[in-house]
């Protein structure tokens, strides 16, 4: 009796469960993995020395190291202003709180063609400092700086995003107990701060520098196309492909799928390192 | 080394959490700030440990400025509630922290570190857990650590916020009678910080007995508990019974009981007297004056009995403690009449709204002299016999 009973509940339910997994999985397949692999095989449709060919050209080596560039210089920066930014929303309350948070997520918010805009409008040449800039030799839009600027703006919310709820969650008590037992602000940063964050820190570094790398709208807008000069990867993918250049637009398209598949495997990597020093390391009693 | 904290106010934006403290500590002395949460001892400690600072006054230790000191120019020891040991480092790592953070010149060398970090985990009987990670040991034995790493740097001064508050009973028990054995060791000043009652009146050498932001009452366990200053400290410490007194001519009455003076000489019309469970003689005779009471139940804690009274003079119950052999030798059981009388109170007297007046107070004892002793009479007032001697059974 009550056997069939669960078997007559039971044959529905396993049904729902199986038409969902098998959803989900198409989903997947559809969405993420065959656009993925649709890269690499047209990266490769002419082989593998069309790929290199296509890869080696001046303008995409340039493109790569502009793109390198870029993002040694607004990841490292957002690092330090997603760290400070963390620090202060973790560790204080003050007016306007709310507003700052707000704030660190404004490039999240705000179309990335609008970003890239609002910096043609501030350093173009009809801009509001575009015309003192260029009196004093200094080029910001359709030039490297703007790129820069622009993808600053659209990292920023990355690494302090990923902090604020961590360093919430772990509060300020080792900080205090390192400091009531001698350290000074660095000692306690580098000792005790630093080391509990490490891992959330690292991560939110990989996704800012993706998305640094991968940026299209905002730099778009303020790099101008000049070949050779202010294009980035993504910039140079658009061009060729504009261009009829399937294989060489996919080639180099390749390599921000292969940066994202790394990011990806340094993010599995972690989250099994760290969930587990999450889970070891979490104080008891709390 | 004496610490000396005058007039320190501290507010949090609106509710005052310190209002005009001040404590003198003498060198050596284990202290206890007792209190419900939200006293202002935590805030009191953190102040102390330069982790937060008042809004006026003055923080002396050897009559150097401590508030003008940052917390790392101070050389306390401080032990969290939760120990904030630091999760990525070993145990052994914890405890040279204070240590290995010293400006080259007053570093130890390393094996001198490695030497004394070895010497503090014996100490507190962690020898061989060096190199575990907090996260593998238990509760008390993180504590255990918090408080080598605190006495790592050897602090003139050891704090500890509810150092007991996260453990379960009997690690408590244990860990506190080991503290106190520590404390007779090192003879280091000491603070700490507790709610818990039984905990300050075991350990501490004076009790500090705070209640919102004011520090009601400071003095040993035995004051505290035998004269105690103020109604909080005679409800917080301790159980009480509360009985409401009017005055009638030159004494003052409780439901036929007869409290025989008036101290205030006619000042007041009304009191509030307290009496502890273990005051109240009990007696299965008639006694003149005292209170007809039913026995409604008895609950027996092992060598105590708790005896829950109905007094319809009252018109409320009465807690009464006595030994389990008297409750044996009285033969008593729940629904027997008896008679209940105090053997001594502590009596307020209250103002016309019924608030209690600060800083008087009366301490009525059975049979004592028509002149009453009235606070401040420190010196004066009859110092009582050895407590809970005179909870006596008359037959």
């Amino acid at each position: 009796m009550s056997r069939k009973r669960t078997q007559a509940l039971g044959w529905p339910r396993l049904l729902g469960r199986g038409l969902l997994t098998l959803g989900a999985v198409a989903f997947l397949i559809v969405f993420l993995l065959l656009p993925l692999s649709v890269v690499f095989v047209e990266a490769f449709r002419q082989g593998a020395c069309a790929f290199f060919d296509a890869i080696g050209q001046d303008e995409a080596r340039s493109a790569i190291w502009l793109t390198v560039l870029v993002a040694a210089i607004a990841v490292p920066v957002n690092l330090v202003f997603g760290v400070a930014a963390a620090w202060v929303m973790a560790r204080f309350e003050f007016t306007g709180k709310s507003l700052l948070g707000a704030f660190i997520d404004l490039p999240f918010s705000v179309s990335p063609v609008v970003s890239g805009l609002v910096y043609v409008l501030l350093f173009g040449a009809q801009g509001w400092f575009g015309p003192w800039l260029e009196a004093h030799g200094v080029s910001v839009i359709f030039a490297v700086p703007g790129l820069v600027l622009a993808t600053m703006f659209i990292t920023l919310p990355f690494v302090a995003r990923e902090l604020i709820p961590l360093m919430q969650a772990q509060g300020d008590e080792e900080e205090e107990a390192a400091r009531v037992l001698g350290a000074n602000g660095w000692q306690m940063f580098f000792r005790v701060t630093l080391p509990n964050i490490r891992w959330a820190l690292l991560y939110g570094v990989l996704l800012c520098n993706a998305r640094a790398m991968g940026e299209f709208g905002a730099v778009s807008v303020v790099s101008g196309h000049i070949r050779g000069l202010t294009t980035t990867i993504p910039l140079e993918v658009e061009m060729r492909y504009n261009e009829y250049d399937y294989v060489g637009a996919f080639a180099v398209a390749s390599l921000l799928a292969l940066l994202a598949l790394l990011t990806l495997a340094i993010r599995i990597a972690l989250e099994w390192r760290y969930g587990d020093e999450l889970a070891a390391h979490a104080p008891g009693g709390r | 080394m004496t610490l000396e904290l005058t007039r320190i106010n501290r507010r949090f934006s609106d509710y005052p959490a310190l209002n005009d403290v001040s404590l003198s500590i003498a060198p050596g002395e284990f202290l206890a700030l007792l209190g419900p949460s939200g006293s202002g001892k935590t805030t009191l400690l953190r102040i102390l440990a330069g982790l937060d600072y008042p809004e006026s006054g003055r923080v002396e230790f050897n009559g150097k400025d401590f508030l003008a000191a940052a917390p790392r120019e101070r050389n306390v020891g401080l032990v969290f509630q939760h120990y904030a040991l630091f999760r990525h480092l070993t145990v052994a790592e914890n405890v040279a922290f204070g240590l290995r953070v010293r400006s080259r010149r007053m570093r130890p060398k390393r094996a001198e570190i490695d030497a004394r970090v070895e010497q503090l985990l014996k100490r507190v009987q962690l020898d061989g857990f060096g190199k575990r990670y907090p996260s593998q040991l238990s509760g008390g034995q993180r504590q255990r650590v918090a408080l080598a790493r605190a006495l790592a740097v050897e602090p003139d001064l050891l704090l500890l916020d509810e150092p007991f508050g996260a453990l379960d009973a009997q690690v408590r028990v244990a860990l506190r009678r080991w503290l106190r054995r520590l404390h007779e060791e090192l003879g280091l000043t000491t603070v700490f910080v507790t709610h818990d009652q039984e905990e300050a009146l075991e350990l501490a050498d004076r009790i500090a007995v705070m209640n919102r932001g004011r520090i009601e009452q400071v003095g040993t366990p035995r004051e505290i508990y035998q004269r105690p200053a103020t109604p909080f400290v005679c409800e917080f410490i301790g159980k009480a019974n509360r009985l409401a007194l009017r005055r009638e001519d030159e004494r003052f009455v409780a439901g036929g009981w007869t409290f025989a003076a008036d101290p205030w000489m006619g000042e007041h019309a009304q009191a509030i007297a307290y009496v502890r469970p273990e005051h109240l003689t009990l007696s299965t005779e008639p006694v003149p004056g005292a209170w007809r009471a039913r026995l409604r139940h008895v609950y027996l804690a092992g060598s105590v009995a708790h005896l829950e009274l109905d007094v319809a003079a009252l018109d409320h119950a009465l807690e009464a403690d006595i030994a389990g052999e008297d409750l044996a030798r009285m033969g008593l059981h729940a629904g027997d009449g008896l008679y209940v009388s105090p053997s001594h109170a502590v009596i307020f007297p209250l103002d016309r709204d019924g608030r209690p007046i600060a800083g008087d107070r009366w301490l009525w004892r059975a049979g004592m002299a028509t002149t009453p002793t009235r606070l401040p009479l420190r010196r004066s007032e009859v110092e009582l016999d050895a407590h809970r001697v005179d909870g006596g059974i008359q037959r």
